[in-house]
């Protein structure tokens, strides 16, 4: 099959595309009469990895022109409307997507993250009708109807929510791919002990009356749901216990001053020389 | 994950009707272990019958009949609704309590009441489909028995089974002496006792439970007792939390005047289903609440127990459990 003859089942404006992403090069060869396969395969193994990476770019965007990924058949789909950050979505999916992949496969949201994808990490918590939930172990399937809060929904009018300002502040993270998880389990926290939900280490749960007041203990308990590999436990504490208590924590690092950094004598000496 | 059908539900009968129409469905409640299972290819339905919008949620007094003065608790309740709930918190603080002890926050948002009944084991030869498992694979052989057995079973074991159940809740129910509402797609109820739901492995580990096939839990009751004030549930485990059990002890103790007129223990961590501690129940009627004597019936307990070759611990452990969860409930668990 020739070049020409395989355009043929493009629109203008497809070919006009594929002609822009075509070097010249690129175009005299094509009028070889090779196939656009062979020539990908022999452009990448000639070493033409830029002109290739351009190949497959424009062929990406030709399979999926619209923002909705072209699925051809979907094996026991189920359709599902619900609410992600406050938009009302309508999708056709396999029985088997989890919330956590229709979210970042289907939705775009990234925000979330696959850590365990076994409900051991937390690190794909959202919330679902206010509670935190793992996305990971809940089929999309089954949030028909629901409300979904993702990372991506907590910020309002361009404001980050003071959870989010709290882990900024104190450093809650290092490589920061368990922090979506972690602030969205936080946020939940906070309304849980204002609605009065006791903890494996709340006192007396029987006398216990009222909003949970949370301290270091409680919070680490509460919290134990989601894992951090950097260890940035002290820090995420630190951060919710500001938005919960409302006072200011001291934050427990600083950037350098300008003095600091133009003064290089400052900095540690290097003994090995 | 295999591909399957899914089906919503919004009736018991139609959830029932569609389980005998299909050996090879199940029911969808919480979903935190059967995804999993199913992520891990243990578990193969080829339909899931979503019961997530039955209306099984309601706790209530129950105010007629032998358990009057109980409760009832809905089998589709989710975890933190039913820990939370003032009447459970007020009259079974041991239930609050042992459902906080497990899993995380996020998870017990997530689990339904009867789901966490019906949970797996967690034995990593269950779960591990390179190995042999008669409870995944009937006849297939027990990887644990003669391999890595420390979190393994200490009682009731089989030569084909070792593994424990790993529920918290369930300790404690089966301390409280509760009892499993079911229906089947006939329309017909049972109730099942709580220490008669889980059986122990014998032959057959494929069985975790006395349901007959496509029967669901509609409602578990709780007779009402006279211990929440001197309860406690005591879990010891690897990591401070979010972490299943070595051992853990649901622990209850009714007095008259300073002796005992009954003790409630249930352990966890140590069986196939969760064990009644019945040697240090019988002992301790009628003694003074002492800890010389809560120390001697756990030793009374400990006895039958017969270690695999990585838990022996677990005897000394239980017995420093029980002794240590009764003390705690004698203060209700605030010293």
């Amino acid at each position: 099959m020739t070049e020409e003859n395989q355009n043929e089942g493009l629109t203008e404006d497809e070919k006009a595309l594929l002609s822009e992403i075509l070097s010249e090069d690129v175009s005299d060869l094509s009028e070889f009469g090779e196939s656009r396969r062979n020539f990908l395969k022999q452009l990448t193994m000639a070493g033409g990895g830029i002109l290739a990476f351009e190949l497959f770019g424009g062929q990406e965007l030709l399979a999926s022109p619209a923002t909705q990924p072209f699925i051809e058949s979907i094996e026991n789909a189920v359709t599902l409307s619900f609410k992600v950050n406050g938009a009302k979505k309508s999708l056709s999916l396999d029985s088997r997507m989890t919330l956590l992949d229709t979210l970042r496969e289907r939705l775009q949201l990234t925000g979330s993250k696959k850590g365990c994808d076994h409900g051991q990490c937390g690190a794909c918590t959202v919330l679902v009708d206010g509670k935190r939930v793992l996305s990971c172990l809940t089929l999309a399937a089954s949030c028909s109807n629901k409300s979904v809060t993702t990372i991506e929904g907590l910020a309002k009018d361009g404001e980050l929510h003071p959870m989010q300002a709290a882990f900024l502040k104190h450093d809650g993270f290092q490589c920061g791919y368990c922090t979506p998880g972690q602030i969205c389990s936080a946020v939940s926290l906070l309304s849980e002990a204002k609605d009065g939900e006791v903890s494996y280490v709340t006192a007396n749960v029987q006398t216990s009356k009222g909003a949970v007041s949370l301290s270091e203990e409680e919070i680490r308990e509460r919290m134990s749901g989601n894992i951090c590999r950097c260890g940035a436990y002290p820090n995420i504490v630190d951060a919710i216990r500001e938005v919960h208590t409302g006072k200011g924590v001291a934050q427990n690092w600083q950037f350098v001053d300008d003095n600091q950094a133009s003064n290089t004598s400052d900095l540690p000496k290097n003994d090995n020389k | 994950m295999r591909p399957f059908i899914y089906t919503p539900t919004s009736t018991v009968s139609a959830a029932t009707q569609k389980l005998k129409a299909n050996p090879h469905a199940k029911y969808l409640a919480g979903g935190t272990n059967l995804l999993d299972l199913m992520k891990e290819d243990v578990e193969k339905p080829t339909e899931l019958v979503d019961i997530t919008r039955l209306v099984l949620t309601e706790v209530k007094a129950i105010t007629t009949g032998v358990n009057k003065g109980g409760i009832t608790i809905g089998a589709l309740g989710k975890n933190t609704d039913t820990a939370n709930h003032p009447l459970i918190r007020q009259n079974f603080p041991l239930l609050t309590q042992s459902i906080l002890a497990g899993a995380s926050a996020q998870i017990r948002n997530m689990a339904s009441n009867g789901g966490n009944l019906n949970q797996r084991t967690r034995c990593p030869y269950f779960y591990e489909t390179s190995m042999p498992c008669n409870k995944r694979e009937p006849g297939s052989g027990c990887g644990a028995l003669e391999g890595i057995n420390r979190m393994h079973a200490i009682f009731g074991w089989s030569q084909a089974c070792v593994a424990v159940h790993p529920s918290d809740m369930c300790v404690a129910l089966a301390a409280l002496d509760a009892v499993v509402k079911v229906q089947g797609a006939d329309g017909k109820e049972r109730s099942i006792p709580f220490t008669d739901y889980h059986r122990l492995p014998g032959d057959t580990p494929q069985k975790d439970n006395t349901l007959n096939p496509g029967e669901l839990i509609t409602s578990i009751e709780i007779p009402i007792n006279n211990f929440a004030n001197t309860s406690y549930y005591l879990k010891v485990r690897d990591r401070a939390s979010y972490a299943f059990a070595l051992i853990s002890v649901a622990a209850g103790v009714e007095l008259e005047g300073t002796r005992i007129k009954q003790a409630k223990i249930a352990l966890g961590g140590v069986a196939h289903k969760p064990w009644r501690a019945l040697e240090a129940e019988k002992f301790l009627i009628g003694k003074e609440a002492t800890e010389a004597n809560f120390k001697q019936a756990a030793e009374l307990e400990m006895k039958s127990a017969k270690p695999l070759e990585h838990n022996e611990f677990k005897i000394e452990l239980g017995k420093r459990a029980i002794t240590r969860a009764l003390m705690q409930a004698m203060t209700g668990g605030k010293a």
